[in-house]
């Protein structure tokens, strides 16, 4: 037993002075730098990690609010253009009323006129003719009763005719 | 007695060597003793010699040709003071040893002690310190041994050397102070980048260690304040098992030394005892629920295993990498025994292609083990921590 011990005694003495100095040292050259260093990185990473699910949760609701929009304004413009026909209808159908009111009233007022005129054209003609059948008939007249005879019985016929007239 | 039989000039020259060494330094020597003194070298001591705690660094060779690297040795005899000398005065294998180093040999080369008798047939020079008048010597078991002017022994000698497992606890604390604070600083200077190149290869066993040993056995909140301590001990253990596993640097074997794995145990039975709340006192001390006949029983069953834990942690680690390394030297020396230490050079060569075979296999079983044991220890560690701050949960 002696002899085991006394070949230890160096080899105890010399382990712990070195392991407590390699101990020392390295805690505070090594492991802590090292250790800390893990640490640090490791939080970084998980830091990088958690923004990049967030990042992505975020462009998510980004598309999802953009298909929304997209969505709003898809409706937004069914709806005017919706309203853009209906009003063009009503406008169109509104002119062509008026149009056709309008029409209908020149038609009334030509028709009017028309027949005005007509009626003036029919009353001149009616002079014209009297005129014209006067003036006819002033001839004949003269050309008949040139004669006597002629006029004695043109003036009877003119007076039967005139009769019937 | 070094006289052997052989046929073959640089085995036997190899074996003389090997055996001066084991015979030198075996823990085992005495207990084998017998069978080396028939002249054939004994597995057990080449063995044992080979996985202990040594004075030096034997390179290779052996011999003149064998490359010693001589370590220093510090020692503290209470009443006569510290000497520091080289350990080549000591080691002196052979009168034709020859060492590398030219430190002085204080005359001590001629009167190598063989008078001792004893089986170990090592002199060991012994060095004479004129500061304490003591004269040093190494034994069989290459403990250190003093004795003063009047030569009689002085009992308490502390060897506080710069031994093998030492050095090579040195080395790896040089490697782990060399790389980690290099990776600390990339940690700052590369602050949100992606990990690179030193740091990116060892991030993976520091995440292990953290998310893996640490916080499941001890829970995150405290894991952060034990996770200094349990890095420092992975990578320690880790390395110097794979330092043990450098093949022509000296085999070191700093985890199969009992001293090193002793202080690391003790480490772990401090911090656990320190950090014990009164959840875990509660539970060892008078557990809750349990009858009053069993208390009697599991109360000092539990206060053993205070110390048990520890100690079970230290044995675990020492004899995995002790037998690590014993498996591949057996597997070397296996060549030996069946050649007839040489007389059969088919048979060495047959057993030689096996053998090696099975070394291969043993090494990448033992960079499993290195990792594994460094692993299973840190583990441990964790666990009993992560027992001692438990809070109660019923």
């Amino acid at each position: 037993m002696e002899a085991f011990l006394n070949t230890v005694y160096g080899t105890v003495f010399w382990s712990t002075i070195s392991f407590l100095v390699v101990l020392i040292l390295m805690r505070r050259m090594a492991w802590g730098p090292i250790l800390q260093g893990l640490k640090e990185r490791e939080e970084e990473i998980d830091g990088a990690l958690n923004k990049a699910k967030e990042a992505r949760a975020e462009i998510e609701n980004l598309q999802s609010d953009n298909e929304r929009l997209l969505q709003e304004a898809r409706a937004e413009r069914d709806g005017m253009l919706r309203d853009a026909r209906d009003m063009a209808d009503k406008l169109v159908g509104d002119a062509k009323q008026l149009a056709k009111d309008e029409g209908e009233r020149m038609i009334g007022q030509a028709k009017q006129a028309i027949d005005g005129e007509r009626a003036a054209a029919v009353a001149d003609l009616k002079a014209e003719v009297a005129k014209l059948s006067l003036e006819i008939a002033e001839k004949l007249v003269r050309q008949e009763l040139k004669d006597e005879g002629n006029q004695q019985a043109l003036i009877g016929r003119m007076i039967s005719d005139s009769k019937l007239n | 007695m070094f006289d052997f039989t052989l046929n073959n000039k640089g085995n036997m020259q190899y074996l003389k060597g090997a055996v001066a060494l084991l015979l030198g330094f075996g823990l085992m020597g005495n207990a084998f003793a017998s069978s080396a003194e028939d002249g054939k070298p004994n597995p057990g001591d080449f063995i044992i010699h080979h996985i202990a705690d040594a004075h030096d660094i034997h390179l290779w060779g052996d011999g003149p040709s064998a490359l010693h690297i001589p370590l220093p040795v510090i020692s503290y005899a209470p009443g006569f003071g510290w000497d520091v000398f080289s350990s080549s005065a000591l080691l002196h294998h052979g009168e034709d040893h020859v060492d590398m180093s030219d430190h002085g040999m204080d005359g001590t080369h001629a009167d190598h002690d063989h008078a001792s008798g004893d089986a170990h047939g090592h002199g060991g020079g012994g060095y004479h310190s004129h500061a304490t008048g003591l004269t040093y010597t190494l034994d069989g078991n290459g403990m250190l041994h003093a004795a003063d002017d009047t030569g009689h022994a002085v009992e308490n000698v502390y060897d506080l050397s710069i031994s093998k497992s030492v050095l090579g606890m040195f080395l790896v604390i040089f490697m782990m102070l060399l790389i980690f604070p290099r990776i600390g600083s990339s940690y700052k200077k590369r602050k949100g980048q992606a990990p690179k190149g030193l740091q990116n290869a060892l991030e993976p066993l520091i995440l292990f260690i953290r998310d893996e040993v640490a916080v499941p056995s001890i829970g995150e909140k405290k894991a952060d304040r034990y996770l200094p301590f349990l890095l420092t001990t992975f990578f320690f253990i880790f390395l110097c098992n794979l330092l043990g596993l450098v093949p022509f640097i000296g085999a070191f074997n700093v985890t199969g030394t009992v001293g090193v794995t002793l202080t690391l145990a003790t480490f772990v039975f401090i911090i656990t005892t320190v950090s014990g709340n009164r959840h875990y006192w509660g539970h060892i001390l008078w557990p809750p629920g349990v009858p009053l006949p069993i208390k009697l029983i599991l109360v000092p069953v539990e206060v053993v295993g205070i110390l048990l834990k520890p100690a079970v942690l230290m044995i675990r680690l020492t004899a995995n990498i002790g037998a690590g390394h014993i498996i591949i030297l057996a597997l070397t020396f296996l060549i030996f025994i069946i050649s007839d230490y040489g007389a059969n050079t088919a048979a060495g060569i047959g057993t030689g292609i096996f053998s090696v075979a099975f070394m291969i296999f043993m090494y990448f079983i033992e960079l499993l083990v290195a990792f594994l044991q460094a692993y299973v220890f840190t583990l441990l560690a964790a666990l009993y921590f992560g027992d001692a701050t438990q809070e109660a949960h019923h």
